[in-house]
């Protein structure tokens, strides 16, 4: 039950995009097209579930025993960049298609504020093991519906009639704070 | 003191080394064959993805002209100067030619095209006014000034004038076609940019209606076919240009002046030195 609990308040109440703000950056860059954001949600979802399992076990195995908790920025950081590079390999292997879709948005996985914003939040809320991984793909799945989400709109949005001034980034950043509002309503819904 | 500091450097070189272990074992085991030279020609393509060649981007084309499922000149956009340079990295002799360019045939604007009695209000693309009414000019098969061409255009070459008509600017104009596909009208055509006679008129309506919706419409009165000797024919009232058959020679009889509408038009008229010239 509790870790139902954190999946849904990662998705929903805690979302990584919509109500602490990290990860913004694909989240404006790749959502012109519902497809491949989906594809970069996926690949966001994919490292934040190997990052939250290799993270935890790096704090609670090696880290935290030594005495060295203060290395875990460097540390995270560390283990970030080696899964994205590894999931870029994985990608370009599998499906190129993908690969020249997600372009530069793959490889600044590395520095997506969201991954290494989930390490931490693992060890500040003191999650278990199981717990920990729970969190990781909730916190990849809201971040998959936030971006589709957004995609969503941008793909109708370019078929409206907006005003001049507001072509472009400024109504997608109005759009995107419309968004974040709707999503502090499932604030209270659960408290973890 | 001194033993943290070698425990935290130890630890972060360990975790360093063991990543980097781990990736070069994933390098290894999935490393994509990769021919060299279609990174290298990927390079030399223009890089604008816009499909004019068939294939799904300048990256698509490049491993299809390796492999030569593509001609090297298959890049209408690159023109000859990249058809040399494939040319030359593949070791092949690449075959000369022509630029194409879209050319706009209609001239029905908004000074000269009769508007509906109801007024179109809706999305502004011609496709879709194209579908829900046949947009706000009387004539079915003219140009609906949406500009969908012009948001096609992947390299910046046209743009809408005032009279509500798109313009294409040749310099620019690689003849890619995605303007093409993008009119819902089929108005834009490719064509040799050497090529200077057309029929500006998509027009298939009786004279008497092309008459009266639209000042510059073909009323297919045949006075262009009379003596062109099969290279103007008029099908399903528009007189179309039979290009294969279509010259120089011919170009010299068609009385442009007296087309009543001056429908069909040359877009330069070459000077009479070079005409004897040649």
């Amino acid at each position: 039950m509790e870790l139902f609990l954190i999946f849904f308040s990662a998705v929903l109440v805690n979302n990584f995009v919509l109500s602490y703000f990290l990860g913004i950056c694909p989240f404006i860059g790749v959502s012109n097209k519902l497809s491949s954001a989906f594809s970069m949600g996926m690949a966001t979802t994919f490292v934040m579930t190997l990052t939250a399992i290799v993270t935890w076990l790096i704090n609670n195995l090696i880290l935290i025993p030594n005495n060295m908790a203060y290395l875990q920025y460097v540390a995270f950081i560390l283990v970030i960049a080696s899964l994205v590079q590894f999931v870029e390999m994985f990608i370009k292997k599998t499906s190129q298609p993908l690969y020249r879709a997600l372009g530069i948005f793959l490889p600044l996985i590395t520095t997506n504020c969201a991954i290494l914003g989930l390490a931490l939040f693992i060890d500040l809320k003191a999650y278990s093991f199981l717990q920990g991984i729970v969190f990781g793909v909730g916190g990849g799945i809201g971040f998959t519906l936030a971006i589709s989400i957004m995609a969503g709109i941008r793909e109708e949005l370019d078929l409206a009639d907006v005003p001049k001034p507001f072509r472009g980034a400024p109504i997608t950043l109005i759009v995107a704070g419309i968004l974040a509002l709707a999503f502090m309503g499932f604030s209270g819904l659960i408290s973890v | 003191m001194d033993l943290a500091l070698i425990i935290a450097v130890s630890t972060m070189g360990g975790l360093g080394l063991f990543f980097a272990i781990f990736l070069a074992i994933a390098d290894k085991k999935l490393k994509v064959e990769e021919n060299p030279l279609i990174e290298k020609i990927n390079e030399v393509l223009p890089g604008a993805n816009c499909g004019a060649c068939g294939c799904a981007g300048c990256y698509a084309f490049a491993v299809k002209v390796v492999n030569g499922g593509i001609k090297v000149n298959g890049c209408p956009v690159g023109g000859e100067e990249v058809a040399k340079k494939i040319a030359e990295l593949l070791g092949v002799t690449a075959e000369t030619s022509v630029k194409m360019v879209a050319r706009v045939l209609c001239r029905g604007g908004n000074l000269e095209a009769a508007k509906k009695q109801a007024e179109y209000k809706g999305p502004t693309g011609c496709a879709v006014a194209h579908l829900m009414s046949g947009g706000n000019k009387a004539c079915f098969y003219g140009c609906l000034g949406g500009g969908d061409c012009v948001t096609a255009c992947p390299f910046d070459a046209m743009y809408m004038n005032d009279n509500g008509l798109p313009v294409v600017i040749e310099e620019k104009c690689t003849g890619c076609g995605n303007c093409v596909k993008a009119c819902p009208r089929g108005i834009i055509e490719l064509h040799p940019i050497t090529q200077n006679t057309y029929v500006f008129c998509k027009s298939q309506d009786d004279p008497k209606t092309s008459r009266a919706v639209c000042k510059v419409a073909c009323i297919a009165c045949g006075i262009c076919s009379r003596k062109s000797e099969g290279a103007i024919e008029i099908i399903n009232n528009l007189a179309v240009i039979d290009y294969s058959k279509y010259n120089e020679n011919i170009e010299a009889i068609i009385p442009f002046d007296k087309c009543p509408t001056k429908a069909i038009d040359r877009l330069f008229v070459k000077k009479v030195e070079e005409v004897a010239v040649e």
